[in-house]
This record gives structure tokens, C-alpha cells and sequence, in this order.
């Protein structure tokens, strides 16, 4: 831990090679723009990985903080730093980044230097969202990442685009306006202080915790998103580009959990006792709703968004049981949810840049075809069912035991994901992958390219050695965990 | 130390050859997959092997292979435990797998997914491996789960197979439901004993269950911890080993190729459940009214399942119901807390079951893929290896006094009766009347497919309606018995052409066919001899079976009835028991080779009792209908309903057109006209005056 501010390289890196990106203009440049981009990418990737071997295990306190004076009128800074809840988010992320400019290599054809800088750009704000600690710095990034990707649906997406990115656009903005006049309200009541640690030790009444706690609530809610407010997800998911719809899976649908962790539990935390029956009752609908809505879907990308939306169900269920094993349990989801949903988004993106096409009716017997891609897909296909050895179980496993502690019947009611999980994800790959050549665009279709195998081994690479190796990713979590959940048990009212 | 890395070895060897043969199934020519994936099994079987010599010597075996995750107070561990329960599982598990490996290599020959297969099978023994060895529920678990992803995978090895993708998802699903219970179950015992290693949950488990009780139902009493717990154990052990009503995925699973028949849907992989009882036996013993659960359900099993082999045609299919069967056998073994028993069961089924399994499908290479037992007949002319070797295996079945299955099986009858636990006196009465059933249908499909006349390579065997249909028959049934064949012509990967063309006669399979019958066929008739009296009556198991004795004292009132092996195989004869099982042969026997009219006769008079049996008791309809299709309607109705109409109709797209409505209103003040604009001031002040009038 040098004076080196690596947090401000995580953050700037990526952000100022998305200038350099955009700065090579018109498409005539696209095969530099590529290149730089992977470049800018990889450094963004390079940078983090101090965080991880640097990160000392033994302290709850954040690390590797920058402070800076912003605004002195308003109090704001320019203040970062990390600790084991946020610290995977920024490496993640930064790795889902380098996917991100790898599938979009051959597949993005129009604009390639500003639907890259796009994503390079988007990547050093989310690392910013997830380093921040004054309440303003973490509304801008918050804010100025709904940019690029709004963007990026509304340029590069499907037909219905414009449609999904005003509902993207709408829903989340609707959210975030109540999340600013809770922080101004936080600003006035702590007598001019803008810091997020000086609001979680600060002493709030229930009522006024109460109203914090709904504003975070439906501003996290919408992000997450959980049920009701979810139904902007599948839209988004259905217009967006591979690599849109990779970020926003992987890594934008982490941020209202984050926020849960960051503002609500620790700033609310008798409101959050309070009310932790609402948040386990709407993460148990979403886990089994949505669960049944997935089973039904015709369109693939659909059918994995509204799984992401019951698997999201776990992280907040993990959150709200207040066990340690819970806890972590949802931050195991989230990441492993990364690389699963990454690449299960990346996984319809290969097909539909064949065959042009998103319906499971389209398609039957790829394995035919596509046996490689077949292989890959089936390994992705049983880490989103939540098969032992692939990160898709851990964070399952974690959350349903931690809940059977909690109450036999949120459990109950949780691991029923263990058979609808299962039936809508491999009752979708069965009418895709296996059978006969259905048609004849299945019969033309080509296996993967070294791109792609390269791209689906870096998510199977997490996958499989979170998997088989969790312990590495939750010790790097548990003095943090346990020090927000001893600060969550102390009651601030006064 | 050395005896650990020994452990080690035992599931990485297949491992190591399964990932070879998979990760390079497209290049690697087919002699080094086979010689990779068998070389590593062979390994384990030798390693087990030496393992057993040290664990009879008394050295056993607990602790950690790595720490898998720790959280909170919680560590969760991969490691082995290495007694003799495990031991003896791991002889079966390599011993099998080898033969059936040496097997593959001849019955695969013609696939075009021949490495692919050796990597799945070699890729199962680990996961099995991994499963046995375990000594904690986390790595049961994950071991429970690969099984079962490999099962998926082979069930559906011939992937343009509508019925085979089907049967694996299937498969796959029935065995979820099972697993939901299971995961329950084992968080249940996170929550309460703070571990999940074995040998720390046993020896807690005494002093929780006297006083632990659940709250689950509302007020009341509740339920006693240790009832909870094994029950939803046992429903892992449902799906997983095929108890009623989870039983419905294996005989789907005979679609799969019949190497993997014999090893994971008989041998193997459907005993884990079995296994899995008998690991826990410390704490199923601490709840009758579990035992009771598991009694009643394999005695259902056991019956019901074996009537069911009855009218198959489908050569594996039989042989399915009849493992389902003697499932059930080993899971009422377990409810009479004689868990030695179910294990001894469950090692003589293995080889006996396996033996059936490779016979049959010896059969099917000799009758080029026909897998109709009607199309059979006279066969033991052409194939006297598969032949005898089948005789051997379908004696051991039934129970023939000296063979194995006679001494598990007869074992197990002696043990229900001696329970008293509630349930036990239906479970006599269903293992009674078991024997009579298996000895028929085994020997009905042995006289059909051995004996006989030759009713193979007829003209008309290429349309299947005519071929099958008798006149008595009803429609429904010959359309049913048409099903299986017709979906071995829609795969064209497989097997060119299904049955003997005129004229042409079955041929004896090659020597890597038979000999894995023949190895199998010496412990189908040895393994019960040798091994009645140290696995029952000795002290073979150890501490690694536990048993109440005083609560449940039926392997010791067994074993005054035991005077040796010999004596024991000498005074069948005066049992019912035997008389039981050769009546069912002597029907068999009478029935298909003498008058062969009879049966028709029955089929035709009996209608509704054989609409029932053939629709396999409704299970399979009922699950399509209500499960399935149910599930599906709620889906549409939460999307359609909820999602669609509710949230985005009414809410999202209500709430921008009350904004729309509240604009078309506003927009009604803009009319440009600087008198209205006036008028409007005019009329605020007035009104904001009145009220700081009114308020003053």
C-alpha cells in the first residue's frame, strides 16, 4: 500500500481510454479503436488487481482511501476507498469489461469507437460508484452511469429500442429522485456532512429511519430490480446489444444491492429490522414469480432476464436475515451472478449473430452444429440452475441454509428455485441445443470462433474456480460482514 | 500419509482420464480415450483395493482434503471419511465401473460419441467416488448433484432423441424435487448442530434430539428435530434412488445407452440414496416415525414397481422394475433400522443387477437393436455366454438358495418380520409377495428371451403395428408398444438398422462383452456366501453402521437364527419364502412356454387392471398434467396477468397517462390569449387573499 491511488487509476483509467477510443473518430478507424480499447480495457483490469493482493483481511475499515476536497462550500470530497464488500465489485467489474470489448470485436460494426469508449467510460464510473464514500460523489457516478447505457440500448439495441431505454431511463431516474432528497435530508440532519461513514455512526430516529429506509428502498428496488418495479429489466434486456445486456446483468443490476449494504442497512438499521419482513416477502415472490413467469418465456433473453430477477431475489433475501453466512451468501450470488448471467447473455448473443434470432422456437438441435458452443453453454446452462461446482451454487447453498436458521419456511419457499431454477433454464436449453436440426438456419449455423472460445473459457474460468473454490472470494468479505453486521444490531435511536 | 494421498488418488484417477477424454474428445484417437478413462478406473479399483486391506486392518480415516468456504461461525470442508461402509461402496463403485468401462468398449463401438461417453462414465465414477468418501453433507451434496448432472447428460446421450431429451430432463427435475427436501434437510442441521461434519452431528445428535423440537405447523406440539430432519433426508433419497412417487424418471432413463443403464440407473448411482440412509443410520435411529416413512414408502416401492415389470415388453425396461424393486427391498431394509442388511442388498444387487443389465444389452448387439423380448425367443442357441450368464444373474434375483441375492434377500424378508416399528407388517406382506413377483416376471423375460421358439427376423418386423399387435390386444397397448420402437428410428446417429432382417440369426457378442459378463457373474453367485455372516452377523461394519439396539433389536434376534451361510441356504427349503419365488417361476414358466395363450387371454378380460399397469398407475400422466401443465399456466397467468397487465398496464403505462391526461389539462390554461392569463391572476390573488384574510 504505496502512495500509488489505484482507486483513482481504477476509476480514470478506463474512463480516460474511452476518450482516447472516441478520439479516433469515424469507423474508418475501427480496427485501432478495437485495439485501443482492448488495450484501455486490460489496463482498467491490470490496475484493480492490487486491490485484491494488497487488501488486508484482518480490518473492517476501508482501504487503499483517497480524500480530496470537491466542493469545501457544500463539504463534498473526493473521497474513495474500499472494503471487502466493495473491493470484488471493482475487479469485477473491471473484468467484465475486457469481455464486454471482446464480444463486441467482429459483432459491433457501426460507431465501434464510440460504442466502445461507451463502455470503457461506463466502466470507470461503476468502479466509482463502488469506491465512493462522500454521498455526492456516489450520486454523480450513480447518475452518469445510467448515461452511457442508455446510450448503448438506444444506439446499438434492437428494434424497440427507444422504447426500453425511456422505461430503463424512467424507472431508475424515478428511483434516484428519492434517493437524492434522502441524502440532502442526511446532509441537513448531520449538520452539513456529506461523508457515508459519518451518516452510518450517526443517531436517527425511527420515523426519520423509516423514510430513509423507503427512499433507499425504492431506489435500490428499482436497480436490483425486485418485484414490482422490475418489469423495465426484460425490456432492457430484450433491445440491448450482447455486451449491453452483459454489463447491465453482471454488473448495473449489482448497484441497488450495493446500495442496500452501504445506505440502508447501516444507516437504517432499526428501520431495516423493521421492515426486513417486506424486503423477505417481495424476494420470496421474486424468487418464485418470477421464477414461474421465466418458465413460459418464447424470447431467450428474456427468459434470462427474468431469471436474474429471481436469482437477484437471493441476494436481497441473503441480506435481510442479518446472519453472517447470509450476508455473504448474497454477496457469493452477486458475483457469481456476474459471470453467470454474463455469460449466459453472451452465450444467446453467439447464436442470435448467426441466426438472427432471440425465439427458443427458432432454434432446436444447435448441438448439432455447434458442439463447442454447445459444451459451454451447457456448463453456463447448469451454473444458472445452481449445479454444485459452478458459482451458481454457493451463493444458493449459503443464502437457503443461512435462511433455514432464520425461518424453515423462507427457506421453504427459497429453495423451491432449486426445481423451477432448474426447469426453466434447462427445459429452455433442451428446445435450443438438443434434438434434431430443426430448421435450416440451425443446419448453417458455425460453431464458435477463437473469440468466442476465448471469451466463454474467462467466464467459465470463474464460474467452475468459484465453484470448486469459493473461500478465496468470502475471506476477503468476512471482517467487513461481521463488523456491518455488529454495527446493524446496534439500535441508533436515541 | 501415504494412505491419504492413496485417498487422493482413488476419485482424481477417473477424473484425470475424464477430463482428458473430454476436453479433447474431438481429436484423441478412440484407443486412448478408452485406455485413459478405463486406465484411471482400474487405478481406483487397485487403490481401493489396498485401501480395503488397511481399513480391515483397523485403519480408518477422518479429516480434510481443503477448506472449501468458511463463513461467520460456519466452515464447510471437502474431505474424506474412510471406514468400512465407505470401503465397501468404493469396491463397488470401481469394480462395476471397470467392468462396465471394459463393456463400453465393445457395446460403443459404432458411435460416433464414443470418447464423449468415456468421458461421462469415467467423469460419474469420480463424482461417485466423491460422494461415498465424503465425510460431510456439503461434498454429499456435491457429489449428490454431479451424479445426478452425469445421469442428465447420459440419459440424454443420443441427443436427437426426443424421448431421450426428454427422459433427462425428466430425470433431472423428478430428482430436483428430491434434492429440494434434501438441501432443507441439510440446512436443518446446519442450523441446529453448527456443523456439518459427520462425526460431529452423530455424536450430538442424542442429546438434540431428546430435546429439540420444530415449530413448523403453528402452535401445538410441533415436530421432534430428528423426524424433521431424516424425513427430508429421505426425500433427497426419493428421487435419487426411485422411491414411490418419485420413481418416475428411471425407467425413462432407459434411454440411455445400456452401459450406463447398468452402472448408474442399477449398480450405482440410484443406490446413493440407499447409501445415504444407511451413513445417517445414527440419526434415523433417533426417530421411528421416520423409520416408519421409509418402511412404508419402500415397501410400496418394492410391490407396486414389481407388478409393473409384469407386462413390459422392453427388454430394459423389465429389468428397470425390477431394479425399482428391489430399491424398494433395500429402503425397507433401512426402515427396519437393518441398514448392514440394505447394504448387503445393495452389493449383490450391484453385481447381480449390472450382470442383467449388460446381458440384456448383449441381447440387444445380438438382435441388432430390437429391444422387444417378443421379438426374442430360442436366443441361448446362438448366445450361450449371455445365456448362462443371464440365468446366473435372473437366479441371484430371485433369490436361489446359494446365490447372492438369496442371502440379501432373504436377510431383509427376516429382518421385517422381526420389526416392530409401525408399518412393518405391510412391508412383510409387500417383500412376501415381492418374491413371487420378481421370480415371475424374471423368468418370464428369461423363458421369452432364451427359450422358445424363435420369433425373430420375421418379414413383418419392419411395421411395428402389426408386428406387436396381437388380435387380442387392445389398440391402446399396441400403440404403446410401437412407442419405444418407433423412437429408435428417429435416431440416425445411432444404430442403422433395429432388428434381424429375415432369415438372419443373433450372433454371441466379442470377448469385451462378455467377459464383464463373466466377471460379474462370479460375484452374483459367491459375494452372498462369503459375505452373510462377517457383513450381518459379524463385526464387519463396525462403528460405521449405528443401531439401537434395545429400540431396535432385529439384527440381533437375527442372528440367533443364524447358523452359517450353508445352513442358511440348506433350510430355504423349508420357507415359503422359497416356495414363493418358485412358484413364480414355475407360473412364468408355464404361462410363456407351455400355453403361451393364456396370457393373452388374461390381458384381454383383465381390461382395467391392465389399462392401470400400463399407464403405469396414471403417475406420469398426472405429473404432465398437473405439475407440468400447471406450472405452465401459472406462469402465463403471473406474466399475461401480473407482469403484463397489472404492473406495466395498469401502474407503468396508467401512471405516464395520468401524466398525459394531467398535461392534455394543464395544456387548456396555454391558450395564448393574455385576457385568460389575466383572468387567472386575478382569480389567484383572490384567492390567496381570501385565505390570508380568513387566516388572520
Amino acid at each position: 500500500m504505496s502512495g500509488t491511488p489505484l482507486l483513482s487509476l481504477a476509476i480514470w483509467v478506463p474512463i480516460l481510454a474511452g476518450f482516447v477510443v472516441l478520439a479516433t473518430g469515424s469507423d474508418r478507424n475501427a480496427p485501432l479503436a478495437r485495439m485501443l480499447s482492448l488495450i484501455g480495457a486490460l489496463a482498467g483490469l491490470l490496475v484493480t488487481l492490487p486491490l485484491y493482493t494488497g487488501f488486508d483481511l484482518q480490518t473492517a475499515a476501508m482501504q487503499f482511501v483517497e480524500f480530496k476536497s470537491w466542493i469545501p462550500r457544500f463539504n463534498v470530497n473526493y473521497h474513495l476507498g474500499v472494503d471487502g464488500i466493495s473491493m470484488p465489485f471493482v475487479i469485477l467489474n473491471s473484468f467484465i469489461t475486457v469481455t464486454v470489448v471482446l464480444a463486441g470485436w467482429q459483432v459491433i460494426g457501426n460507431k465501434v469507437a464510440q460504442y466502445n469508449a461507451g463502455f470503457l467510460i461506463m466502466s470507470g464510473l461503476l468502479n466509482g460508484i463502488f469506491s465512493a464514500l462522500d454521498g455526492v460523489l456516489f450520486y454523480v457516478f450513480f447518475e452518469a452511469s445510467l448515461i452511457p447505457l442508455y446510450l448503448i440500448i438506444g444506439v446499438w439495441g434492437g428494434p424497440n429500442r427507444v422504447y426500453a431505454a425511456f422505461k430503463f431511463f424512467l424507472f431508475t431516474l424515478f428511483g434516484s429522485l428519492l434517493f437524492l432528497i434522502a441524502l440532502l435530508y442526511l446532509f441537513v440532519t448531520s449538520g452539513g456532512s456529506f461523508s457515508i461513514l459519518d451518516w452510518q455512526q450517526m443517531p436517527i430516529g425511527l420515523s426519520a429511519q423509516t423514510w430513509l429506509f423507503l427512499a433507499f428502498l425504492v431506489a435500490f428496488a428499482v436497480k436490483v430490480p425486485m418485484w414490482p418495479v422490475h418489469t423495465w429489466l426484460p425490456d432492457a434486456h430484450v433491445e440491448a446489444p450482447t455486451g449491453g445486456s452483459i454489463v447491465l446483468a453482471a454488473i448495473a443490476l449489482k448497484l441497488g444491492a450495493y446500495g442496500f449494504l452501504r445506505f440502508s442497512l447501516p444507516i437504517a438499521p432499526d428501520a431495516s429490522h423493521e421492515l426486513s419482513g417486506l424486503v423477505i416477502g417481495l424476494s420470496l415472490i421474486a424468487i418464485i414469480y418470477i421464477g414461474f413467469v421465466a418458465l413460459v418465456q418464447d424470447d431467450m433473453k428474456k427468459l434470462v432476464a427474468y431469471s436474474s430477477i429471481a436469482h437477484m431475489g437471493f441476494v436481497t433475501l441473503g441480506f435481510f436475515m442479518f446472519s453472517a453466512m447470509g450476508v455473504e451468501g448474497a454477496l457469493v450470488q452477486m458475483i457469481s451472478h456476474g459471470f453467470v448471467s454474463g455469460a449466459m447473455f453472451f452465450s444467446i448473443g453467439v447464436m442470435y449473430d448467426r441466426a438472427h434470432s432471440r425465439q427458443i422456437a427458432d432454434y432446436g438441435g444447435v448441438v448439432n452444429t455447434m458442439p463447442k458452443f454447445a459444451a459451454f453453454f451447457m456448463l453456463f446452462a447448469m451454473a444458472n440452475a445452481g449445479l454444485p461446482a459452478t458459482s451458481g451454487f454457493v451463493g444458493e447453498f449459503m443464502v437457503i441454509l443461512a435462511a433455514v436458521d432464520h425461518s424453515f419456511w423462507v427457506a421453504f419457499a427459497a429453495a423451491s428455485t432449486m426445481i423451477v431454477g432448474a426447469a426453466y433454464t434447462l427445459w429452455m436449453y433442451k428446445r435450443v441445443v438438443f434434438g434434431a436440426v430443426a430448421n435450416h438456419h440451425v443446419a448453417e449455423l458455425t460453431d464458435i470462433n477463437a473469440r468466442e472460445f476465448l471469451i466463454f473459457v474467462l467466464f467459465a474460468v470463474g464460474a467452475l474456480g468459484m465453484g470448486l473454490y469459493p473461500q478465496p472470494f468470502t475471506e476477503v468479505m468476512h471482517s467487513s460482514v461481521n463488523e456491518l453486521l455488529r454495527h446493524v444490531a446496534l439500535s441508533k435511536i436515541q | 500419509m501415504e494412505m491419504q494421498k492413496l485417498y487422493l488418488l482413488v476419485p482424481l484417477a477417473p477424473l484425470v482420464g475424464a477430463l482428458i477424454a473430454g476436453l479433447f474428445c474431438r481429436v484423441l484417437p478412440r484407443w486412448i480415450a478408452h485406455t485413459v478413462t478405463s486406465g484411471g478406473v482400474a487405478i481406483a479399483l487397485i487403490a481401493s483395493c489396498l485401501i480395503f486391506k488397511d481399513v480391515m486392518a483397523g485403519n480408518t480415516y477422518n479429516g480434510p482434503v481443503y477448506q472449501w468456504l468458511t463463513s461467520g461461525d460456519y466452515r464447510f470442508e471437502v474431505g474424506f471419511l474412510i471406514d468400512q461402509l465407505t470401503v465397501t461402496m468404493m469396491l463397488v463403485v470401481t469394480s462395476v465401473s471397470l467392468m462396465v468401462h471394459i463393456y463400453t468398449i465393445g457395446y460403443m463401438q459404432d458411435d460416433p460419441g464414443y470418447n464423449r461417453f468415456f468421458s461421462y462414465i469415467a467423469l460419474f465414477t469420480f463424482s461417485m467416488l466423491m460422494l461415498v468418501m465424503s465425510n460431510n453433507f456439503m461434498q454429499l451434496f456435491f457429489g449428490w448433484e454431479a451424479v445426478g448432472l452425469v445421469s442428465y447428460l447420459l440419459i440424454g446421450f443420443w441427443y436427437t432423441r426426443p424421448t431421450a431429451i426428454f427422459a433427462n430432463l425428466k430425470a433431472f427435475l423428478v430428482n430436483r424435487v428430491g434434492d429440494f427436501g434434501f438441501i432443507l434437510g441439510i440446512g436443518l442441521v446446519l442450523a441446529h448442530f453448527g456443523t456439518l461434519d459427520y462425526v460431529a452431528v452423530f455424536a450430538k445428535a442424542p442429546a438434540l434430539a431428546a430435546s429439540t423440537t420444530l415449530p413448523l405447523f403453528g402452535e401445538g406440539p410441533g415436530v421432534a428435530l430428528m423426524t424433521a430432519i431424516c424425513i427430508l433426508l429421505f426425500i433427497g433419497a426419493m428421487g435419487k434412488s426411485a422411491q414411490v412417487p418419485l420413481h418416475v424418471w428411471l425407467p425413462d432413463s432407459m434411454e440411455g445407452p445400456t452401459p450406463i443403464s447398468a452402472l448408474i440407473h442399477a449398480a450405482t448411482m440410484v443406490t446413493a440414496g440407499i447409501f445415504m440412509v444407511a451413513r445417517m443410520s445414527p440419526l434415523f435411529e433417533l426417530s421411528d416415525t421416520a423409520l416408519s416413512f421409509v418402511i412404508v414408502i419402500g415397501a410400496i416401492t418394492a410391490l407396486f414397481m414389481g407388478f409393473l415389470g409384469i407386462i413390459q415388453n422392453d427388454i430394459k425396461r423389465v429389468v428397470a422394475y425390477s431394479t425399482l424393486s428391489q430399491l424398494g427391498y433395500m429402503t425397507v431394509a433401512l426402515g427396519a433400522s437393518a441398514y448392514s442388511v440394505a447394504i448387503f442388498h445393495l452389493m449383490t444387487h450391484a453385481f447381480f443387477k449390472a450382470l442383467l443389465f449388460l446381458g440384456a444389452g448383449s441381447v440387444i448387439i445380438g438382435m441388432h437393436h430390437d429391444q422387444d423380448i417378443r421379438n426374442m425367443g430360442g436366443l441361448r442357441k446362438y448366445m450361450p455366454i449371455t445365456w448362462l450368464t443371464s440365468l446366473i444373474g435372473s437366479l441371484a434375483l430371485i433369490g436361489t438358495p446359494f446365490f447372492a441375492g438369496f442371502y440379501s434377500k432373504d436377510s431383509i424378508i427376516e429382518a421385517v418380520a422381526l420389526s416392530h416399528i409401525p408399518g412393518a407388517g405391510f412391508a412383510y406382506f409387500a417383500v412376501m409377495a415381492g418374491v413371487f413377483v420378481t421370480a415371475f416376471y424374471s423368468f418370464r423375460m428369461y423363458f421369452l428371451v432364451f427359450h422358445g421358439p424363435e420369433r425373430f427376423g420375421k418379414p413383418a418386423h419392419h411395421d411395428p403395428h402389426a408386428a406387436h399387435a396381437k388380435p387380442a390386444q387392445p389398440a391402446a397397448h399396441a400403440d404403446h408398444s410401437a412407442h419405444g420402437h418407433d423412437d429408435l428410428h428417429a435416431d440416425d446417429t445411432h444404430a442403422e438398422h433395429h432388428g434381424l432382417a429375415p432369415g438372419q440369426k443373433p450372433h454371441e457378442t466379442p470377448w469385451v462383452v462378455t467377459l464383464p459378463l463373466i466377471m460379474l457373474a462370479i460375484p452374483s453367485v459367491i459375494i452372498g456366501y462369503i459375505g452373510v455372516g462377517p457383513m450381518l452377523f459379524g463385526d464387519y461394519f463396525k462403528s460405521a453402521i449405528f443401531v439401537n439396539a434395545e429400540a431396535h433389536p432385529v439384527m440381533e434376534e437375527l442372528a440367533h437364527h443364524f447358523h452359517g451361510a450353508f445352513a442358511m441356504a440348506t433350510h430355504a427349503a423349508t420357507s415359503p419364502v422359497f416356495w414363493l419365488a418358485f412358484l413364480g417361476v414355475a407360473l412364468a414358466w408355464f404361462l410363456y412356454l407351455k400355453r403361451p395363450d393364456i396370457p393373452e387371454a388374461i390381458k384381454a378380460r383383465s381390461g382395467f387392471l391392465y389399462t392401470l399397469l400400463d399407464n403405469k398407475y396414471y403417475f406420469d400422466k398426472f405429473n404432465e398434467v398437473f405439475f407440468a401443465g400447471g406450472a405452465r399456466l401459472l406462469g402465463r397467468g403471473l406474466w399475461k396477468g401480473g407482469d403484463a397487465g397489472l404492473i406495466d398496464g395498469i401502474i407503468v403505462n396508467g401512471a405516464t397517462h395520468l401524466v398525459g391526461w394531467f398535461a392534455t389539462l394543464a395544456r387548456l390554461f396555454q391558450t395564448g390569449h393574455i385576457y385568460h392569463y389575466a383572468f387567472t391572476m386575478i382569480i389567484g390573488v383572490f384567492v390567496l387573499m381570501t385565505l390570508w384574510v380568513t387566516r388572520a
